[in-house]
């Protein structure tokens, strides 16, 4: 199976180097006196995780969810709420905001798994929409103007500081990329793939269509609010914003931009995403535009997004 | 709960209805024949509102800046999709997602660094400032009153276009089997530079008739570009007759619901239970309505494609 097209190969040689360089990051940024940027850094992985969730079932599964910030709102807001009661662990409430989002998750996709194409686009639009809603309505926790949270939650190392902070996020990214690279080569992932090539036909031989699609669905709304109680800390607030549908159309362009379908399309294309805003930002006033061309240019002229720069020619897999 | 306001709501979500089917139409098409999510079309509805606020204002005629504005935005459109729309019709959604979303990006910035990030704020024009008595008892601005004028009248034509003329058949056989139409000898790229202008030139419709009502802004597309789709989503992709009839539903409940619902929840539960779930569940109508449509009808209510 080494060979095959469905197989996606981790980062090999590379990881130790890269993952020693992300770890002493913290340590680099205090030394050249960029402190702010570990704070960045955090953002940039928790996107990552969140792009990574999405791209499993967006990427993998063929199934384009325009309604992925929803469960990481809703993960954000099961840690505001669950604060608020008084439930400060993270121990508790980040695998709480996973069963939410991961619950959430399940019954949207039993209904928008029967529709196909955009039909499915708009009904997870639909579904998210309502979750973004209900949450401006519920005024007890800050409606419109959201939640803070009074502290970081408490996992039993200082989560206040924000090297440590980062090191919990990246043990956590690192955590999230095993697993994705695991299931998307294990048989689970061969049907997942399979299924986005030709439905039909993998029905025909004996596949659970819809059972696999669920699963891949749950587990990536299950990601997705562990990012969203990451971010909820990250922040100190949680605002219905965060389940805004223009930031699930953000998590979309970061998958598209990365590459859809690559093991490391969603953290790839999350970073250039969110480190483009940052750099372009600081020399110009317009920003926008700048970005806009560079997402331009990445369409016309790297068509399997930044991913399939790095990779050698060859034939169109995902076709 | 008085008449008076039943039917003032019913008239607003009317008008509001018949701007989102402008809108709609030229989304409709333009992805029924090529098959492309287009999210740049609400840009073209912020350029057409923006290019007839700056006309108004230089010429001092409402006519002259709503005609500039539909010819410049078509011009505009028809440029877009020579350009650059045009290369993405044999690409991925995915692919065109990303690409009409920078185009969202650069549509925006360019209009901050023409117009400024101020929103600009335009009076009705003078003729038609004030109300007109409908009904013993019924006053309704006679500028909304145009609105549903102009809206009613363009729906005809469109309608007319489509099912009696020529151009109206090749664009049904296009949004029908696009390969088929072809291969009967119907030029289809330049068919669909035409329909792209053209639907260009109804967003500019509406957002210049909308402008004097509405704060023209950028980012004014984004948020009416989502209930566009959920429009052409609820008619079916590529029909006309549903678009219509979905932009006159989602009109229609989006706005009743916005003052009839928490007026009815004050009847049935306590007043602070109605304040913070009205207008909650009144954004949230519309969204239940298309979930509804698609569980029952999953092509929406008027297939294109037989």
């Amino acid at each position: 199976m080494r060979s095959s097209q469905l197989h996606h190969r981790g980062l090999g040689l590379w990881t130790w180097p890269l993952l020693a360089l992300l770890a002493a990051l913290p340590p680099l940024l205090n030394a050249l006196g960029l402190e702010f940027y570990i704070g960045v850094a955090s953002r940039l992985l928790i996107f990552a995780i969140a792009a990574s969730s999405l791209n499993l079932i967006l990427g993998f599964g063929g199934m384009v969810s325009f309604g992925h910030a929803a469960f990481v709102g809703l993960g954000a807001y099961t840690v505001g709420i669950l604060m608020d009661a008084g439930v400060a662990s993270a121990w508790i409430a980040w695998p709480a905001a996973m069963l939410v989002s991961g619950l959430a998750a399940a019954l949207i996709g039993a209904i928008s798994l029967r529709t196909r194409g955009v039909y499915f686009i708009m009904i997870t639009l639909a579904f998210a929409q309502m979750f973004y809603y209900l949450v401006i309505s519920l005024k007890a926790y800050g409606g419109e103007d959201g939640l803070p949270l009074p502290a970081r939650s408490a996992l039993g190392v200082d989560l206040k500081d924000d090297a440590i902070f980062y090191w919990v996020v990246l043990t956590l990214f690192v955590a999230v990329m095993s697993l994705l690279q695991r299931l998307v080569n294990s048989p689970f992932g061969w049907l997942l793939q399979g299924i986005k090539e030709n439905e039909t036909r993998m029905g025909a031989v004996g596949a659970r269509v819809f059972a696999v699609q669920w699963q891949a669905f749950v587990l990536a709304g299950a990601i997705a609010g562990l990012a969203g109680a990451l971010l909820a800390n990250l922040n100190g607030l949680v605002t219905p914003h965060t389940m805004h549908w223009s930031q699930s159309g953000q998590l979309m362009i970061m998958v598209i931009l990365g590459g859809a379908g690559s093991l490391w399309g969603g953290a790839l294309g999350a970073s250039a995403f969110l480190l483009l805003e940052e750099v372009l930002a600081g020399y110009t006033l317009h920003w926008q535009m700048a970005l806009g061309v560079v997402l331009l240019g990445v369409v016309l002229f790297a068509p399997q997004g930044l991913v399939g720069m790095f990779k050698r020619r060859k034939k169109n897999v995902h076709g | 709960m008085d008449w008076i306001l039943v039917v003032e709501q019913a008239l607003n979500g009317l008008q509001f209805g018949l701007m989102l089917f402008l809108l709609a139409a030229g989304l409709t098409l333009v992805f029924g024949i090529m098959d492309m999510i287009n999210l740049a079309h609400g840009s073209l509805y912020m350029v057409g509102a923006y290019l007839m606020a700056a006309v108004t204002e230089a010429s001092g005629s409402f006519g002259l800046g709503v005609g500039a504005a539909l010819l410049g935005t078509a011009a505009f459109g028809m440029l877009l999709e020579v350009s650059l729309l045009r290369r993405l019709y044999a690409r991925d959604h995915l692919s065109q997602v990303l690409a009409t979303f920078a185009l969202i990006l650069i549509c925006n910035e360019g209009v901050r660094m023409i117009w400024g990030a101020q929103p600009v704020l335009l009076n009705t024009p003078a003729a038609l400032s004030g109300p007109v008595e409908l009904l013993p008892g019924l006053m309704y601005p006679a500028y909304r009153l145009l609105i549903i004028g102009v809206g009613l009248a363009v729906a005809g034509l469109l309608y007319l276009l489509v099912t009696r003329t020529r151009i109206g058949m090749w664009v049904r056989a296009g949004a029908s089997n696009r390969a088929m139409a072809t291969a009967m000898g119907v030029n289809i790229r330049w068919l669909f530079t035409a329909v792209f202008g053209f639907g260009a030139a109804l967003c500019a419709l509406a957002g210049s008739l909308l402008g004097p009502i509405l704060a023209v802004q950028v980012g004014m597309g984004e948020s009416i570009l989502i209930l566009a789709f959920v429009v052409i989503v609820i008619g079916g992709i590529g029909s006309i007759r549903g678009a219509l009839v979905g932009a006159l539903l989602v009109g229609l409940v989006d706005t009743c619901s916005r003052t009839l619902l928490p007026a009815l929840l004050r009847q049935l539960a306590s007043a602070e239970v109605a304040s913070n779930l009205g207008p909650a569940l009144a954004s949230i109508l519309i969204y239940v309505l298309m979930a509804a449509v698609l569980f029952w009808k999953p092509q929406g209510l008027f297939p294109a494609r037989g």
